[in-house]
């Protein structure tokens, strides 16, 4: 009884947010809204473990996987990204995404944040409590600004500085403000279907696991893809990474839930529970199918769990996270051990692998896990049925606006740009020959 | 006077300084090396995806000794770097026609 109430409060929470803050564009501070200090400072904490998670969290994850020569290229183009991301975001990400408007993007409302001070709310899951707005659209602006990142790693070692950072302009404004106003805001077309994405399987991991794919085919491969030998240089950096941005997911998780309440203790046993069945799936696999339990198996094993519980970390139980954490981390193994090399596929830190493909598993199996039968907080009421053929609705809608969307920003930025170095300095390494400096002078 | 050459697995290294050190030589080049022979290389596998490496890293010492010391010396490096294993490594002993200490300016066996 409790569990369904919470579930059912939860969706008319969310409502409720996007309904005060699409009715109050430009007004300040409902009074029906109080903050509580509790609230605001778990929000103001949970952003900043997100942005930790990108820097150096992803950056150092993906920089250790890459050849020495590409070190820094990665970690400036993550660096380059979150920067350009957050103006964006501030400029339009956020009007377009979060202000009323149509049902796939928001309004122009709240360009520049205009109208939003330091009195402005935005409300919670809770009916009456609110959090400052800004803080809100700082917590916003780290989702977009991580899964603008992420792509970097499907492209890593061959494309330029320069193209990265105008792709994160367009690819910001026209695919990720429409699909989060879509899935998030209270008028957006997959928020009305039904869909559940507690903290971004479809916004954030489904969306740039296919961007990456996408950007793959405009891009190419490397020079020597499959033919030279291009193992990770440092895993120790990707395990320093992996740690970051596990503790930096409680942020992501458990931050989605707005408040400090046990909404929060749901998404943070639940961000625990399914990255440890993800790497002990992953590491089983690797065990039987190779022989060996590599390091970076069970780092992706992680990575695996963390996507597919991100849709779910605030509607499942842990029985049901954990289930979701090893399926997800044993059918992205099978993708990108078996798979890929079978397409001959250059998606180089396996963007579409782990974060698309687990993404889709998450978001999926988001519509299995919320059941009460599997210890979920879904209503009593609640069909398994039903619900997976709307997370399915939602998972290609989100699929092909991304798709559709990162061609049209890869070919703009092709044109404008083009997206490789030359093949001279693709040979050298792009830290000389993009940012004039090596990683490691000895 | 000889030029001894050892091309030994690397975690040999220790025994072996251990051992020549025993027969009171006065010193060693040692260099980290990458080849291969009749062990090719060794595979490893990242995110499954395989890597056959075909160079792979050994140790490379170096030392010069009088005549009379280098069967012993070869014997002893053929002891104690030997796993029995493929990938063991070799040796090479070549003639050296001077040598010079730059200190002081010794020559030959003076200077080894």
């Amino acid at each position: 009884m409790n569990k369904s109430m919470r579930a059912v409060s939860r969706l008319t929470g969310i409502f409720a947010i996007f309904q005060i803050l699409g009715s109050a564009a430009h007004a300040a501070a409902p009074a029906a809204l109080t903050v509580d200090k509790g609230d605001t400072a778990w929000m103001l904490t949970a952003t900043i473990l997100v942005l930790l998670m990108i820097l150096p969290g992803l950056a150092l994850f993906y920089g250790g996987l890459v050849r020495s020569k590409n070190m820094l290229s990665v970690l400036s183009q993550i660096l380059g990204i979150t920067a350009v991301v957050i103006l964006v975001w501030v400029g339009w990400g956020y009007s377009l995404a979060f202000d009323a408007g149509s049902p796939v993007v928001g309004g122009t409302g709240k360009l520049f944040l205009s109208g939003i001070t330091g009195d402005s709310m935005a409300a919670t899951f809770s009916e009456g409590v609110g959090i400052p707005e800004l803080v809100f659209v700082a917590f916003q602006m780290t989702f977009a600004a991580i899964t603008a990142a992420l792509i970097v790693g499907s492209l890593v070692e061959r494309v330029k500085f320069s193209a990265m950072l105008l792709f994160s302009v367009i690819w910001a404004t026209i695919v990720y403000a429409p699909i989060a106003h879509m899935v998030w805001a209270s008028d957006g077309l997959i928020f009305g279907m039904g869909a559940l994405d507690f903290a971004g399987g479809t916004v954030v991991h489904i969306n740039a696991g296919i961007a990456g794919l996408v950007g793959v085919f405009f891009a190419g491969k490397r020079i020597g893809f499959l033919k030279e030998s291009t193992p990770p240089h440092s895993l120790v950096m990707t395990l320093i990474g992996t740690g970051l941005l596990w503790v930096g997911w409680f942020g992501f998780n458990a931050g989605s839930n707005l408040e400090a309440t046990g909404g929060a203790a749901i998404a943070m046993i639940n961000t625990f529970v399914a990255p440890a069945a993800g790497v002990l799936a992953w590491l089983g696999a690797e065990r039987v199918f190779s022989g060996k339990a590599s390091l970076l198996g069970g780092a992706s094993g992680a990575i695996a769990g963390l996507v597919a519980v991100t849709p779910a970390a605030g509607t499942s139980g842990v029985i049901g996270a954990i289930l979701l954490g090893a399926v997800a981390a044993l059918v992205c193994y099978w993708f990108v051990a078996t798979v890929k090399n079978r397409l001959k596929l250059d998606d180089t830190l396996d963007v579409f692998g782990i974060h698309g493909i687990g993404g889709i598993v998450g978001s999926i199996g988001t519509g299995i896990v919320t059941a009460p039968i599997f210890g979920g907080f879904g209503a009593e009421d609640f069909s398994i049925a039903s619900q997976v053929v709307i997370q399915f609705q939602a998972v290609a809608i989100a699929i092909a606006w991304s798709a559709i969307g990162s061609a049209v920003a890869f070919a703009i930025v092709k044109a404008v740009l083009g997206l490789r170095v030359a093949s001279d300095a693709e040979r050298e390494g792009l830290d000389i020959t993009d940012h004039g400096e090596r990683a490691y002078n000895f | 006077m000889k030029l001894i050459i050892a091309i030994i697995k690397p975690f040999k290294l220790e025994e072996v300084r251990d051992a020549l050190t025993d027969l009171s030589l006065q010193g060693m080049t040692v260099s980290e090396v990458r080849g291969f022979g009749r062990q090719r290389g060794q595979t490893e596998i990242y995110r499954g995806a395989e890597y056959t490496t075909s160079l792979i890293p050994k140790v490379k010492i170096e030392l010069v000794v009088a005549n009379d010391l280098v069967s012993q010396v070869v014997e002893t490096i053929q002891r104690v770097a030997n796993t029995g294993t493929i990938g063991d490594g070799k040796l090479f002993v070549i003639d050296v026609e001077q040598a010079v200490r730059i200190r002081t300016g010794e020559t030959d066996e003076a200077a080894i």
